[in-house]
């Protein structure tokens, strides 16, 4: 293990690192503790400007149920899971199909498919913008989470094409050959054979899309407007707008729009990780 | 389904050539999805940029034109080449996330009680959305009760205003970008520092290797593909800055927070106008300039594959 394990140094040295820990911790989530604080302080503290001393008195639930009751966040929040929850679904089921394509197969144009779906992953979103509009505009789904849904879909196959078909050429080939020989049908191989073994990867794809399309902020200014489509993410600017200078209310509505892939993140915690450092290891 | 199709067909067209249809069966969803939606619009966006267009009217065919605009910037004064040059600050200290996510890992690499806590709380930043995150640093740098100042205040220093100062605020902006970029790269390197060989550190510690040494010559080399990752993700996230810029300064003051992606934004769907056209020209440009790193990235790739 590199660093050397603490518990092999001079005692001085471990009670320095345990004391570390906490301190270094506190100073890297300052920002968002800050936040937190402001969300639990009432209007008046603002207003006699004790933003950093003891809240004047905890209003956390008035101003958190202000947030649900007061605003359009709870609509915001729904069309951010009535956006995410589908996309996952698509994008995960059409990538089990392509990795496994890419994956299993060997024909000449595997690799150039591969990294037409590669390359399309990390493309400028502003070379898809105008004409990505326009097709939605086209198809009278401007404005509406189906056409953010299709688009997503669309846009994060490239990047689980690549996990997935990264995961199964790690898979034990025999498994499939065998089926052949047995001369189970290729469509068989891939529902009997090859998917039950991808569940790891799914449910960590499934978290890690979840997370980008709930956090994605650009798609979602440029394909919807207004309270009856847009997810959270942009809903937030408008919150802001109507609560203007209400610091402990933009504060509060700040961390609920921030919270849900939190609280996935640490549900899902083991396949989160495995899902985004796959490949970081060999 | 029962076994009996898969008897009855075996002789069929479709059995015989099973293995080389199946692969574009089952491609065909994804293909299609991807081609209307991402290939395709990057051809429409070069030819679009080719025209002058408010997204409504008639396209007017112009040449090269929107290009010949943005190199001599002739219709928005010092907005190209800021943007051009913040993209360059943002590429190059972006970077910085890997070192500082290295260290970090470093640190957390230990297994006292309470650890795996530990470790999630510091990944924390990159959980949540870059929105909040924008939100998050505008508070912290306010000039009035913003935590900076009132830091900054504890040591004496006059209050600054970091995103309303013209050579700051690119610098205040990606060093928000850099909390969440850094806590991505710690976990990329927690992985990797998991699976480092541990004989070969104990063959590096016989040899009298420690510290510094021991980091460069036996760590770093088996932490290779932690690091290309990182290398990945941060140079195509560093090119990709919108959603903070676009939440903490909305491009300013006076336009010196702009980048390509945001200035693009700002052209072709703002309230500044509808000039499809010469965005897609800017987003040609940018396109390019990532097009450069994508190359290189599937190079590496490639090499990689023909190696098994």
């Amino acid at each position: 293990m590199f660093p050397t394990p603490i518990a092999k140094q001079s005692r001085g040295a471990q009670i320095t690192y345990q004391a570390m820990l906490p301190l270094a911790l506190i100073l890297w989530l300052a920002p968002l503790l800050a936040v937190a604080l402001f969300s639990v302080k009432p209007a008046a503290d603002f207003t006699t400007a004790n933003y950093w001393g003891w809240p004047s008195s905890f209003d956390g639930v008035a101003n958190y149920g202000k947030v649900f009751l007061q605003s359009d966040m709870p609509r915001y929040l729904l069309n951010s899971v009535l956006i995410t929850v589908p996309t996952v679904i698509g994008a995960v089921a059409l990538s089990c199909m392509t990795g496994f394509a890419l994956g299993v197969y060997r024909f000449r144009a595997n690799l150039w498919i591969f990294f037409m779906f590669v390359a399309g992953n990390f493309v400028p979103f502003q070379i898809l913008m105008v004409p990505v509009r326009d097709l939605t505009l086209g198809l009278g789904l401007y404005n509406t989470k189906t056409g953010l849904v299709l688009f997503h879909i669309a846009f994060q196959t490239g990047f689980c094409t690549l996990f997935m078909r990264n995961f199964i050429r790690a898979l034990p080939f025999e498994l499939i050959e065998a089926a052949r020989v047995e001369g189970v049908s290729e469509w068989r191989i891939f529902w009997f054979v090859v998917l039950p073994l991808m569940r790891p990867a799914i449910a960590a794809l499934s978290v890690l899309i979840f997370t980008f399309i709930w956090n994605d902020y650009f798609w979602a200014v440029v394909l919807t407007q207004g309270a009856e489509s847009q997810p959270v993410t942009a809903g937030i600017t408008s919150f802001n707008a109507q609560f203007r200078a209400a610091y402990h209310l933009m504060s509060a509505g700040s961390i609920v729009a921030a919270l849900p892939p939190v609280a996935m993140f640490f549900l899902m915690q083991k396949h989160f990780i495995a899902g985004l450092t796959l490949g970081a290891v060999k | 389904m029962s076994a009996a199709p898969d008897l009855a067909d075996r002789d069929s067209w479709f059995h015989r050539n099973q293995q080389t249809i199946a692969p574009w069966l089952f491609l065909a969803p994804g293909i299609l999805f991807f081609a209307v939606y991402v290939i395709i619009p990057i051809f429409q966006s070069f030819n679009l940029s080719l025209y002058e267009w408010d997204g409504l009217g008639a396209a007017e065919y112009v040449g090269v034109r929107n290009y010949e605009d943005l190199y001599w910037e002739w219709v928005d004064r010092d907005a190209f080449y800021t943007s051009l040059k913040n993209n360059l600050i943002w590429l190059l200290m972006y970077l910085l996330a890997i070192p500082a996510g290295l260290f970090i890992a470093l640190f957390l690499n230990q297994t006292v009680r309470g650890i795996r806590l530990y470790k999630s709380l510091f990944f924390f930043p990159f959980v949540i959305s870059q929105v909040v995150v924008g939100l998050v640093f505008t508070w912290f740098y306010d000039p009035t009760f913003g935590l900076l100042n009132v830091l900054l205040g504890a040591v004496g220093v006059p209050p600054i205003n970091v995103l309303g100062n013209e050579n700051l605020v690119t610098f205040g902006i990606i060093f928000a970008g850099l909390w969440p970029q850094t806590a991505y790269c710690m976990i990329l390197y927690l992985t990797g520092l998991n699976a480092v060989d541990p004989e070969q550190i104990e063959a590096g510690r016989l040899d009298g290797a420690r510290g510094v040494r021991m980091l460069w010559h036996i760590i770093l080399p088996q932490l290779r593909p932690a690091t290309f990752i990182a290398f990945v993700v941060t140079i195509i996230g560093a090119l990709r800055s919108f959603d903070l810029i676009s939440i903490m300064t909305q491009g300013g003051p006076f336009g010196s927070s702009r980048v390509l992606a945001f200035y693009m934004f700002e052209v072709a769907l703002s309230e500044y106008g509808f000039r499809m056209g010469y965005g897609a020209a800017i987003a040609v440009v940018l396109f390019m300039i990532m097009m450069g790193f994508i190359t290189y990235f599937l190079w590496s790739m490639y090499r990689e594959e023909r190696g098994y």
